[in-house]
């Protein structure tokens, strides 16, 4: 697994992807950060509302190349004929994506910290926050990464993520769509808005942290079926 | 050192193999012949598991590929087709990550270093496996299959798009590989395979169609006995006096390739060399030979007699 990780890590600061992906959020982020300590406002729960639409909508730029291009350049053939397991393939790609993404978030530590140096500011919250955009990173990575997995065109792979994303951030606006209650508390259980949201506040559910954890597992060990089943077609 | 056994693989209604089985063994060097699309890549992706067979199993010294996939794949190294190589990395990078991938469990640095120097790919370490020629790719994959001293190394048409001194480089690479592992190695070349394998398979369509050392198949494909001849002279007695000739079975004309000349098909009953025969009678007649030689085989034909004889041995 260390040996994917280090090369995918590395494949991602070798190409343009890692630093067009970097530089894409911090200025979106950068943005809003700057609107935010302009109106004067102090808390972190605006810079991380809107982080939110950008995490999600940025991490198909993440995942695109992950698996798609070693079908597409047979080097799948170098990794699958290794002695090394289906699922240390799986998690090695997962975590460079999300150490990139991680390392995109690490944006928001010295924003913070200045905050903190003009105003009374709300550190339980930020972390707990930081918390949940990291779990909502995760789990968006490991859905995307199942398109990737799909295809061996990498745009294919990014605009199937993108509009899975776009509609998993706008799941809470289907829902006041519905009359029916179940209907409506299905599609925000499933919300990743709202689990999010629940994060933001200051306060840990263990069930939306549950929540996010099983996504990322269920939609990893998917992608894992997916390069097993490869082999038998 | 691997068996393989009743080997099938479907591709939706296609079978591109159907029932292969055969065993290598210990320190062999193995050649898979057969036309392109027998079912020769299919074979050895089987091998490596790298794709499942529909039925059928593969055992790698003991580790059946499905059941125990880490201990068999640690026992191999594997040249595909195409070299799986990440361009964007310099063969020195690439080559490391291999070395973790496979979990190779000697001293990095070293083992790298002596692989490169047996592949001959020590002057182009540094440098961007993008940038470099087929030539090198090709020896930079196969210093990827050698990487932790597997005890097999199967190697899918290892000379394909090499110029002629490399093909010849390779060739003795290999054999000299052949020494300290087992090797399977396909080719779609005839003279390749006689000239590197202690033994050969051979198959066509998904079948195998043969399998013996290269001196069982070229004598299986023998072709003393089939003649393609020139003489000037009259076209109906030639062939007349030809097909009086002792052991001939048939003689035919080809037609008229030169003025007043005309080439002519002879086959004697397998075994028996029928070239003197054949010039000493046009002598005597007085006719002018003007060209004499064992009628080629392509490859196609060479299957065609394979598969005639296998069937023929089958009844048998």
């Amino acid at each position: 697994m260390g040996a994917i990780l280090r090369r995918e890590l590395n494949a991602y600061f070798r190409g343009a992807v890692g630093y067009v992906y970097l530089a894409l959020f911090y200025a979106f982020t950068g943005v809003i950060y700057f609107i935010i300590v302009y109106s004067g406002l102090s808390s972190s729960m605006y810079l991380f509302a809107y982080s939110f639409y950008v995490s999600m909508y940025l991490v198909p730029l993440l995942t695109m190349r992950l698996l798609s291009e070693d079908r597409k350049l047979r080097t799948d053939q170098l990794l699958l004929t290794s002695p090394l397991r289906l699922s240390e393939l799986v998690c090695g790609k997962f975590l460079a994506a999300f150490l990139v993404f991680a390392l995109g978030m690490g944006i928001t530590v010295p924003e913070a910290a200045v905050i903190s140096a003009f105003s009374n500011f709300d550190w339980p919250v930020y972390f707990t926050s930081l918390v949940g955009i990291l779990l909502l990173g995760g789990a968006s990575i490991a859905v995307c990464m199942l398109f990737s997995a799909l295809t061996e065109n990498q745009i294919i792979a990014a605009v199937l993520g993108f509009v899975t994303m776009l509609l998993l951030s706008m799941l809470d606006q289907f829902a006041s769509v519905f009359s029916s209650e179940a209907v409506k508390n299905a599609l925000l259980g499933l919300s990743f808005y709202t689990r999010f949201f629940n994060l933001t506040v200051g306060v840990i559910d263990f069930s939306d942290v549950f929540f996010f954890l099983s996504v990322t597992g269920v939609f990893l060990f998917l992608t894992a079926r997916v390069l097993e089943k490869q082999r038998w077609s | 050192m691997i068996e393989v056994q009743h080997l099938v693989k479907r591709y939706g209604s296609k079978r591109a193999l159907d029932d292969i089985s055969f065993t290598v063994r210990d320190g062999e060097i193995l050649g898979f012949l057969g036309p392109n699309g027998a079912g020769k890549s299919t074979t050895m992706n089987i091998i490596t598991g790298y794709v499942s067979a529909t039925s059928g199993t593969v055992t790698v010294d003991g580790h059946e590929i499905l059941e125990e996939p880490l201990e068999a794949k640690r026992k191999l190294g594997y040249l595909p087709e195409m070299p799986p190589l990440y361009v964007d990395m310099t063969v020195e990078e690439y080559l490391s990550f291999a070395f973790d991938l496979k979990k190779v469990k000697l001293p990095k640095r070293e083992h790298i270093e002596e692989v490169c120097g047996l592949v001959r790919i020590g002057d182009v370490r540094g440098r961007v496996i993008r940038h470099l020629s087929k030539g090198y790719r090709q020896r930079v994959g196969l210093a990827q299959a050698l990487l932790g001293n597997p005890d097999v190394l199967i190697l899918d048409e290892p000379t394909v798009g090499l110029d002629p001194k490399q093909i010849i480089e390779i060739r003795a690479l290999i054999r000299e590989l052949g020494e300290r592992h087992t090797v399977i190695l396909s080719s779609h070349i005839l003279p390749e395979v006689q000239a590197v394998c202690d033994r050969v398979i051979v198959i066509n369509k998904g079948r195998l169609v043969a399998d013996g050392t290269p001196e069982e198949l070229s004598h299986a494909l023998s072709t003393d006995h089939k003649l393609t001849v020139r003489v000037e002279g009259p076209e109906a007695e030639i062939l007349k006096a030809l097909g009086r000739l002792k052991h001939i079975e048939r003689a035919a004309s080809l037609g008229e390739r030169e003025p007043g000349c005309y080439d002519f098909n002879v086959e004697a009953s397998s075994g028996y060399d029928i070239r003197r025969g054949v010039s000493g009678t046009i002598f005597e007649h007085g006719w002018a030979l003007l060209g004499m030689r064992s009628s080629e085989l392509s490859l196609e034909d060479i299957f065609l007699q394979l598969t005639e004889d296998s069937a023929e041995g089958d009844e048998a």
